[in-house]
């Protein structure tokens, strides 16, 4: 009985601690992680005031909701970092939820902006009138900030692959399935490829990555990708993981793999990438340059103030230098009938973001700015919206 | 040396001379009853009955409720279907004709689950036991609050550590079990030497996940054995083993089979983990060491981000058919109970 | 009960039967390990795992024969069950070992009083720093909320299950389906909510939202497991009541629910860890964020491991150490939780029950 006195007394001492440390956790939580000490702020708030300056609050404040792609959340994490130390008192929450409920978010007026890898379809920009954008307005797609799709593959030995959009499609539809297939050695006459069956990887979940890199298999190898680009991967066989930290971390443990994801997963994680041979005058390696440059070829095909884009020109673009697998991805607003409340701080973001500073500030993240030209188009519509 | 076991009755044959059930009929009891004159006794009654009532029904129109929304979301999404929602086993609701069936994914959701009892359900028995009647008694509690700690590690958990950890270490046991047991159909490999991001793989994480569950509540029951039960088992001369089998199992029987549904409804409804594990495909493959075969919930949970209008609905037509086969299961399950005479002590 | 049992048998041993010496399962043991590393090493099995396994399975094979040949199939057979008991729990343990290792190893390194402390605003992918204050924070309140209404419902229903409705068709409805609602996945309670309160209803996403979802998820598990304790008390307690005069409510409050206590209280905090690391209904009806919000009532909240999933995404080697402290403290959350829960259930238990 003693015995058990003690136990309980002890269950009860353990209790009291785990309610005082949450009393006193609920205490001391901050919003605040401008710095960790107070001392090196004027330095911060120094180093940002380039960037700062090009930020105009314009009387934005509050808090603004917007969902969608996970392409672009990393690009969104830096500028919402950037737009809340210059303007306080707004928040701003981009959360990654995919493309499709971040649209669906939009339609039914929860999020002020949905940010998408694919423009809208006529239908789904119906769905806009009336619910989220009031007055006669719709949603309108506007293309935000690019990014290269690297092509990552794990060879031992193997540094500088080189592949060009047929043999990818081969190699992604299961028609080539060794390493030391032919096809590839053709393009790698150097290279000492091993006789490693070849384990494909791709997203499991729908994805605009897949959208993308899908659209340049069927715009640049139409006849050995004979499938529709789809969010959904639409070829049999290869393996599947989910997001593009799983395919990054299987391409990282998985000998002979290859698959497809952003820029910076294959920076951070150290994979190598594939050089893309497009029929210019030298294979090119993923970079943020050379896509940009790839970009600079695409033509906007929606109706103004809509900025649709067509990528077909830069997934088959032979220019020196140009990088084709790309992603340009869209925020999605209201031309006109935006809600009145978030109205101020939805403009003034995305005229920040769509700035020269704010498309720069992400280069360092696998994101590059869009064409000149294409820019002030950006700029001029998010002016005009009401 | 059969004796032990033919004289050390097993509770459930105690059944048949049943005494009258108080609990059922204690309202009128209760009215002679001394604190009933006082008559906060009977408006309590009343009261705590409504409550008690209002509880369950308040659940039923929840379920009710579920049921219902599933059903006309499902209905819309299979009436755009363009394939045989039953026997399709593509999902395909982005591509142009929007075609889907539940074939795969509903086999692939059974097969994972399958696996993940008939590895769990006789380890959590085995790890109740040892709590229950095997381990040292001052070290009992202290166990079973570490089987408890696998209830704690959430299912995100669980799944980066399969994808980053278990699966690289299946690659020896895939090997060994296709090399050795490839003949039995369900061990061969199609493509020896591929990730084992299997429907098998799957079923051993969510084996784990779900024995803390069972663990749990067959330990709090075989705990619950009457001890004159046991004690006459042992003074017949039973062993352990035998006294466990003709007392406590048949004791805990119905209360093993609940803690068993629990634990498949979480395996049966496993989103994160399986879709971290899982290399999906939507193909019916029974060769579980494949990577291939996708689960209900895997599918809802990986497809959700980028599905709209009937893209959605068509997932929670998937829901809805989850939500079928657990009833069927359960139903069967109940009939396996009934089929048993049921032992507790509110019914004896 | 086990010291009953030793008695028992030593007392048998020293009149009748021939036993094996009380070392023979540790020395089986040692002689399983080895062949079990020889073989391995023999074979070259890469996997740790199948060294393990094989050594159970030659550890069980050994006490069985060594236990026929001296004191016979009966015992042999208990032998067996035995070793098999144990078996079972040390296999039970290598994965915990592994996961808590995998899970300590990644993440104490970002563990400090900031991380606890700060939440995730204005903290950039490839930064270090931020926190998980905000997660914490909605996790704990989503939780609770969730719990105030599935632990009375639920603990209520299993009553009327096993005190009021037994054998009725009432009864035997709630009771079927509530073994259905534990085969509802989390992403269709999410859908429901999502459907009905933030569509059609148009409510913001709030953490209160998030809890609803929670809640459908929890019902189940408690009603279940409380059922089972409650049909569990001796009926010899309620008779022994209801003799004395005592209205039945007070039977079932005074004395049936006090009596099961701890087994209902294990089975909440069964319902809760499990719901503690759900993601998919909190993605869709709390929404996330990255900054504190103390009511979940109003406006986006975030949850543990919606942070882990979210941070592990991102893909930087900062945002990966991240998610693994999220996921460390997410199990040190639930099992602080546990334990408190269980000092509660310890204190208030009717004395002189408890085994």
């Amino acid at each position: 009985m003693k015995l058990q006195r003690n136990g309980r007394t002890k269950a009860l001492a353990i209790g009291a601690l785990a309610v005082v440390s949450s009393l006193t956790l609920a205490a001391c939580g901050s919003d605040n992680n401008s710095s960790s000490n107070s001392s090196s702020s004027p330095a911060a708030a120094g180093s940002s005031a380039a960037s700062a300056s090009s930020i105009a609050c314009n009387g934005a404040t509050g808090q603004l909701l917007a969902a969608g792609s996970t392409a672009q959340q990393n690009a969104m994490t830096q500028w919402v970092k950037d737009f809340q130390a210059a303007c306080s008192g707004v928040t701003i929450n981009y959360q990654g939820t995919g493309s499709g409920a971040g649209i669906t978010s939009f339609q039914t007026g929860k999020v002020a902006f949905a940010g998408s890898d694919a423009a809208m379809k006529a239908a789904d920009v119906a769905k806009t009138q009336g619910t989220a954008c009031q007055n006669g307005g719709k949603g309108i797609n506007i293309p935000m900030i690019g990014g290269p799709i690297a092509i990552g593959y794990n060879l031992p030995g193997v540094t500088n692959l080189v592949l060009d959009a047929k043999t990818l499609a081969q190699i992604f539809t299961g028609k080539i399935t060794k390493w030391d297939d032919p096809a590839i050695k053709a393009l790698n006459s150097s290279a000492n490829l091993p006789s490693l069956p070849i384990q494909t990887f791709h997203r499991s979940d729908g994805s605009g990555t897949t959208a993308n890199f899908t659209a340049y298999l069927a715009a640049a190898a139409p006849a050995d990708y004979t499938f529709a680009p789809n969010k959904l991967w639409q070829a049999k066989g290869g393996q599947a993981a989910a997001g593009s930290a799983g395919l990054a971390a299987q391409v990282k443990q998985v000998q002979g793999s290859i698959s497809y994801f952003e820029l910076s997963y294959a920076t951070q994680q150290s994979i190598s990438t594939v050089q893309v041979n497009t029929g210019a005058s030298a294979p090119v390696a993923v970079s943020t340059a050379a896509a940009s440059k790839a970009v600079g070829d695409a033509k906007v095909v929606g109706t103004a103030p809509d900025l649709a884009l067509d990528l077909k020109a830069a997934y088959t673009t032979k220019t020196d230098g140009a990088y084709p697998i790309v992603l340009v991805t869209y925020e999605i607003a209201c031309d006109k009938g935006n809600a009145a409340s978030t109205l101020p701080t939805l403009k003034s973001f995305l005229t920040y973001i769509s700035s020269t500073a704010g498309q720069n500030s992400v280069s360092s993240l696998g994101y590059f700015p869009l064409p000149a030209a294409l820019q002030t188009q950006v700029q001029q519509t998010i002016s005009s919206l009401s | 040396m059969e004796t032990p076991r033919e004289t050390s009755a097993p509770p459930s044959d105690r059944e048949p001379h049943k005494t009258p059930n108080l609990a059922g009929s204690s309202p009128r009891r209760g009215r002679s009853s001394l604190a009933d004159s006082s008559g906060t006794g009977r408006r309590g009654d009343a009261i705590f009955k409504f409550a008690s009532s209002g509880s369950g029904i308040l659940l039923l129109v929840i379920m009710a409720a579920i049921a219902a929304f599933l059903t006309v979301r499902a209905i819309s999404a299979i009436s755009a279907d363009h394939g045989n929602f039953l026997t399709t086993s593509d999902w395909q609701t982005q591509a142009d004709p929007i075609t889907f069936g539940i074939a795969a994914i509903a086999t692939g959701t059974i097969v994972s689950a399958v696996v993940a009892m008939v590895i769990a359900v006789p380890v959590a028995l085995g790890i109740a036991l040892f709590i229950s009647h095997y381990a040292p008694r001052r070290i009992a509690q202290a166990l079973g609050y570490v089987v408890d700690l696998l209830a704690a590690v959430p299912s995100i958990v669980f799944g980066l550590w399969g994808a980053l950890f278990l699966v690289p270490h299946m690659l020896g046991v895939n090997a060994w079990l296709n090399q050795y047991f490839g003949w039995t159909y369900v061990f061969h490999q199609n493509e020896p030497g591929t990730q084992p991001r299997s429907l098998f793989t799957v079923g051993v994480v969510l084996a784990i996940m779900i024995l803390p569950i069972i663990t749990a509540v067959s330990r709090e029951i075989f705990l619950q054995v009457p001890r004159a039960h046991e004690e006459a088992a042992l003074a017949l001369g039973a062993t352990r083993w035998e006294m466990i089998r003709t007392a406590v199992i048949p004791f805990g029987r119905s209360g093993i089979i609940s803690a068993s549904m629990l634990g498949l409804g979480r395996a049966l409804g496993e989103t994160m983990a399986v879709a971290t594990v899982l290399s999906p495909s939507y193909v019916i493959n029974l060769h579980i060491l494949d990577p291939a075969g996708s689960t209900i919930a895997q599918t809802i949970a990986s497809q959700f981000g980028e599905s709209q209008g009937t893209g959605r609905d068509a997932l929670i037509a998937a829901g809805l058919v989850l939500f079928v086969i657990t009833l069927v299961v359960n139903g069967g399950a109940r009939m396996i109970i009934a089929r048993r005479k049921e032992y507790s002590g509110a019914d004896a | 009960m086990s010291s009953l049992a030793t008695s028992s048998r030593s007392l048998g041993s020293s009149l009748t039967e021939r036993r094996l010496p009380r070392w023979m399962p540790v020395a089986n043991l040692a002689l399983a390990a080895l062949i079990a590393i020889a073989l391995g090493a023999g074979f070259g099995f890469s996997s740790k795992l199948q060294w393990c396994l094989i050594g159970a399975i030659l550890f069980v094979a050994i006490q069985y024969t060594a236990s026929a040949l001296v004191e016979g199939r009966r015992h042999a057979k208990n032998t067996v069950a035995t070793s098999l008991v144990w078996v079972a729990f040390l296999l039970a343990l290598l994965p915990l070992i592994s996961v808590l290792w995998m899970t300590i190893s990644k993440g104490i390194g970002v563990i400090n009083a900031d991380f606890l402390t700060h939440s995730m605003n204005g903290v950039a992918i490839n930064q270090d720093g931020g926190g998980l204050y905000h997660a914490l924070i909605g996790t704990l309140e989503q939780v609770a909320l969730a719990s105030l209404f599935a632990a009375p419902v639920g603990i209520l229903t299993a009553v009327y299950l096993v005190e009021y409705g037994r054998g009725n068709r009432l009864g035997k409805a709630i009771s079927f389906f509530v073994d259905v609602m534990t085969g509802v996945p989390s992403i269709v309670a999410g859908l429901f909510i999502l459907s009905f309160w933030i569509i059609i209803l148009n409510m913001p996403f709030t953490g209160f939202a998030g809890a609803m979802a929670l809640a459908i998820l929890m019902l189940p598990v408690v009603v279940r497991s409380t059922e089972e304790m409650l049909k569990l008390v001796p009926n010899e307690l309620r008779e022994a009541s209801l003799a004395l005069g005592v209205p039945k409510w007070l039977t079932i409050t005074r004395v049936v629910l006090p009596t099961a206590l701890g087994g209902i209280v294990t089975g909440v905090m069964l319902a809760v860890a499990r719901i503690v690391g759900e993601t998919a209904p909190i993605l869709m009806l709390v929404f996330g964020a990255d900054t504190i919000n103390y009511n979940p009532f109003s406006n986006p909240q975030s949850s543990l491991p919606l942070y882990v999933w979210t941070e592990y995404g991102k893909g930087t080697d900062q945002s990966q150490a991240r998610a693994w402290g999220g996921a460390l403290v997410l199990i040190a959350v639930v099992m602080v939780l546990n334990l408190v829960a269980r000092g509660l259930a310890r204190w208030k238990a009717p004395k002189g029950l408890s085994r």
